[in-house]
Formats: C-alpha cells, sequence, structure tokens
C-alpha cells in the first residue's frame, strides 16, 4: 500500500528543543555503541568512551590540554583570516573581470589540486620551520577554495540591482554596503563554514611536522606512545571547540545574513 | 555631425532633448549586429508627462536606458534639464533590494543623513504602505513592492521620473489602483515624466503627450497630445474614446 504520510523530513522548522534532543540523542547512541564494542574487544587500542574522557579531564587539569589547544586555535584563526581576506579578493577581482579571470583560471586549478603536504614541505623547506612558515601553509591550502566560490557570486552579481543603484546615486560605499556584500554574503558564508572544517584538519598536519606545540604535535607525541586514549582525548577535545564555534559564532550569522528570505 | 553618446546637463529644469541618431546592438556570438533605434528626436517641456508606447520589443526600454544614463553606446546627444537634474527610475521589476527593509530601501535613495523619519512615513502612508516599512521585500505581493518602488522613486523628489511599463504583471484591479495612485502623486508633486508602455489605454490615462513607436529599428512615427482633463483620466468612456481617436480605433 502507498503511504500518503511518510515519516516527515527533519526540517529546520521544527522547535529547537526537538533538534537538540534528537542531536543528543544520536550522541548517546554513538557512545553507547563505542562503549560496547570496547567492552568486547577488550583491547588497549579501543579504549572505551569512559577511559577517554577520563584521560581528558587529566590532560585538562594539568593545562596542558587547554594550552595546545589554544595554539592550534591561534592558528586556525590567523590562517582562516587571510585566506578568507586575500582569497575574496582574488576571487572579486575574476568573477567581475574575464580577462584577469581567464589569465588566472589555470593558476587556482593548479593550486587547487596541489596537494596540502606539498605546500606544508614546500613552506618548511623555504621558509624554514617557522610559525609564519606554518600559517601561510595553511593560508595557502585554503585560499583556492574560497577564490572559487565567493568568484561564483562575483559572476552573478545583479546587474539590476547595480543600475538601481547607479540612478540613484549611491556612490561606491553605499554600492559595496547594500548592493554587492549582501549578494556574496551566501558565499562567504559557505566558504566559512567549508573553510573552517578544512583549516583546522590542514593545521593539525603542519603542527605534526614542524611546531613544538599545538593538538598535531601532542597527537605526534602520543603516536609515538601509542597512546590511544589520549589521542581520541585531544581529537574529541577539539571537535568540541570547533562545533561550539558552529553553533555560536556561524549560525547566528547565518541566521542573520538570511533573515529577509522567505 | 552627431556627437556620440553624450548626456549633458542643458538650461531648463526638468525638461528633456533626446536627439538618438543610431542605436546598434552590436553582433554577440551568433547573433548579427542588430540596429534598434534611429532618427529619434523628441523634447520634452517641464511638467509634462510623455508616454512612449509601441509594440514589446520595438526598443523603448533601450531608449529609456540611453535617457537614464545607463546606455552609452549610442549615437546622439540627450540633455536632461538643470546641472542638478535629479532623476528616479522606476524600473519594469520593481528592483528593491530584498536584504533591506521596505523603509530602509526608500531611505538608501536620500542623501547620507537626510533620511527623515517623517518624510518616509507620510510616503509610506501615501502609497498605502503604512505599516509595512519594516517588512521585507520579497515577503510582499508583486502590487505591494511595486507601490514600494513608486515610493522609492517619489521620495528624491526628482526632476525627471522615468518609468518602464512599472504596472505590467499585475491583476487589472491592482494595476488600476496604481494607476490612480501615480495620478495622485503626479498631481500633488507635478515632475517630467518619461512613461513606457504597450498599453493604450494605460497611455491614454496618464499621459499629457504620447509618442509611438513602431517595428524594428524604430523611431517616433507619432505625436499626439491627450486631450483629457485631470477628472476625465478615471473614466473608462472618456479614456476609451480618446484611445480611439488617437490610435485610429474604430
Amino acid at each position: 500500500m502507498q503511504r500518503l504520510n511518510p515519516t516527515p523530513r527533519a526540517s529546520v522548522d521544527e522547535p529547537w528543543q526537538t533538534r537538540v534532543a534528537w542531536g543528543l540523542g544520536s550522541l548517546m547512541g554513538f557512545l553507547l555503541f563505542w562503549e560496547v564494542l570496547a567492552l568486547l574487544i577488550q583491547h588497549r587500542h579501543l579504549p572505551p568512551p569512559t577511559v577517554v574522557f577520563s584521560a581528558m579531564v587529566r590532560e585538562a587539569e594539568s593545562g596542558e590540554l587547554g594550552y595546545h589547544i589554544a595554539m592550534t586555535l591561534f592558528r586556525v584563526a590567523v590562517a582562516f583570516v587571510f585566506a578568507m581576506l586575500i582569497g575574496s579578493a582574488i576571487g572579486i577581482v575574476m568573477g567581475r573581470n574575464g580577462r584577469i579571470d581567464q589569465a588566472f583560471d589555470s593558476w587556482l586549478i593548479l593550486f587547487l589540486n596541489l596537494p596540502a603536504l606539498v605546500i606544508i614541505i614546500l613552506c618548511y623547506v623555504w621558509f624554514g620551520r617557522t610559525e609564519v612558515a606554518a600559517i601561510i601553509a595553511v593560508a595557502v591550502n585554503k585560499l583556492p577554495n574560497v577564490a572559487v566560490t565567493v568568484r561564483e557570486g562575483a559572476r552573478a552579481l545583479s546587474r539590476d540591482l547595480a543600475e538601481m543603484a547607479h540612478v540613484y546615486r549611491f556612490g561606491p560605499w553605499k554600492t559595496l554596503r547594500h548592493v554587492t556584500l549582501p549578494q556574496l554574503a551566501p558565499f562567504f558564508l559557505a566558504s566559512a563554514r567549508t573553510g573552517l572544517s578544512l583549516v583546522w584538519k590542514i593545521v593539525l598536519v603542519v603542527e605534526l611536522l614542524g611546531r613544538s606545540d599545538g593538538v598535531g604535535f601532542q597527537l605526534g607525541t602520543y603516536f609515538q606512545m601509542f597512546d590511544v586514549s589520549m589521542i581520541l582525548a585531544y581529537a574529541l577535545a577539539f571537535i568540541l571547540v570547533v562545533q561550539v564555534i558552529e553553533f555560536a559564532v556561524l549560525q547566528p550569522i547565518a541566521a542573520r545574513v538570511n533573515k529577509w528570505r522567505r | 555631425m552627431a556627437q556620440i553618446g553624450e548626456r549633458a546637463a542643458g538650461p531648463a529644469s526638468g525638461g528633456l532633448e533626446i536627439r538618438v541618431d543610431r542605436k546598434v546592438f552590436p553582433a554577440a556570438g551568433s547573433r548579427p549586429a542588430q540596429q534598434v533605434l534611429r532618427n529619434i528626436a523628441i523634447d520634452i517641456e517641464p511638467g509634462s508627462f510623455a508616454v512612449i508606447t509601441g509594440p514589446s520589443g520595438c526598443g523603448k526600454s533601450t531608449l529609456l536606458n540611453i535617457i537614464a544614463g545607463l546606455d552609452h553606446d549610442f549615437e546622439g546627444k540627450v540633455t536632461l534639464g538643470g546641472p542638478d537634474t535629479k532623476v528616479g527610475y522606476i524600473f519594469q521589476s520593481p528592483r528593491l533590494l530584498p536584504w533591506r527593509t521596505v523603509y530602509e530601501n526608500i531611505a538608501l535613495v536620500l542623501p547620507d543623513g537626510d533620511a527623515r523619519h517623517a518624510q518616509i512615513d507620510d510616503m509610506l502612508r501615501q502609497v498605502g504602505l503604512e505599516g509595512f516599512g519594516s517588512q521585507y521585500p520579497e515577503r510582499l505581493s508583486l502590487g505591494m513592492q511595486r507601490r514600494a518602488a513608486l515610493a522609492r522613486g517619489f521620495i528624491t523628489e526628482p526632476d525627471v521620473l522615468l518609468m518602464d511599463e512599472p504596472f505590467v504583471s499585475l491583476d487589472d484591479p491592482t494595476a488600476q489602483a496604481l494607476r490612480e495612485l501615480l495620478i495622485g502623486l503626479w498631481n500633488r508633486r507635478p515632475t517630467t515624466v518619461v512613461f513606457i508602455t504597450h498599453d493604450r489605454a494605460e497611455a491614454v490615462m496618464l499621459g499629457t503627450r504620447i509618442l509611438r513607436m513602431s517595428g524594428s529599428n524604430a523611431t517616433i512615427d507619432q505625436d499626439e497630445t491627450v486631450r483629457l482633463s485631470p477628472s476625465e483620466r478615471t473614466d473608462r468612456d472618456k479614456v476609451l474614446a480618446e484611445q480611439r481617436r488617437i490610435f485610429h480605433e474604430t
């Protein structure tokens, strides 16, 4: 028999309590699955979540966890800001100017496909194992993604609205603020969201290869000791931080940018 | 000799001198170059309501974009009123900024620091949008968006107001209500209007003068003065009789 009322799709129209309850429930389910699996396998390379959390608490109390997460966050933030600013500028110029777009399109494709590891190694070789080299490596990895996304936005800018702004003498500043940037906002936001998850993963590799602090450095250290609890403790702690940024920073910005939509 | 695409400020405030000797759309891709306008010479008196009418695709909007200074690629010369002539343009689609409220859309066309609250509220009331200032345009019906576009066009008190079929794709009662609104706004604050439409009844109802264009590579074929008093303009029979006279309809 045909079902006339399929299970409703989870939607953003649901009350937030329902969404949070589902999210938490799903997370609890995963932890339970992990705990049971660890109990069944009984191997020190698969510690149960309880052991991982106690390792996390110990590391937090000693101040190590906080310090290394802060160092990683600092690198993420600086590299992210540079990649967004420079990538957006490149994207806007290429999106608005067909000649420049033609001239540099293959450069963009080249950088887009250059493996992250190659960029990191080259930066360390050329600039030494310094903080600046580390941040440049991360920013250069992210930059082409931002440029490509923002370029799409810049190509699609409305000519109708530009003409309106011209006739009503908006001037360059008013046009930028009220006509151009609001059209690019969804593209900035899209690249910021994909950017955050990409950037922090690359930062860990950069730290593993050439820094003496940060989550990546700690992961490398505990890898040498085969301390899986600690590796998971750091990974989970950082996932938590990234989620907090997503919910506390990016989602409110997205809600604000989209509030005019029907 | 014709000057290329010049748009200058002349002596009389709000008057227009339009000379478009030739307007060609250059070839693009497989499409050959196409001449759309030729030998157009129109002088529009300050304070008159000139309607340019003709079939769809004959180049009316192109002509209006040239007058507005949005298109400089033509042979001829367009002269608009005085040096500080303010131009308003009400487009075929409302062209409101969807991410700004109705109130902000209107305030934005006023010079910075000149956006007076009372003035905007008064304008919203005049176009029947009282209480809708804080709404975003996409949450309003097309008719209401067009009202907001009218408010934006009139708030700057332009010397020249250009209108490009601003009432298309509306149902007839809504369009008629907006035409009456436009007549009211114009009577309260007369300004030079260049209005484009393919709707003959609309042309007669609104215009003090009708300029007819036809065919491709168009020019002005006919130039008529509308003999209707303000009160007769809302009388359907009077409008129809005048329409028959001007357009030689039987």
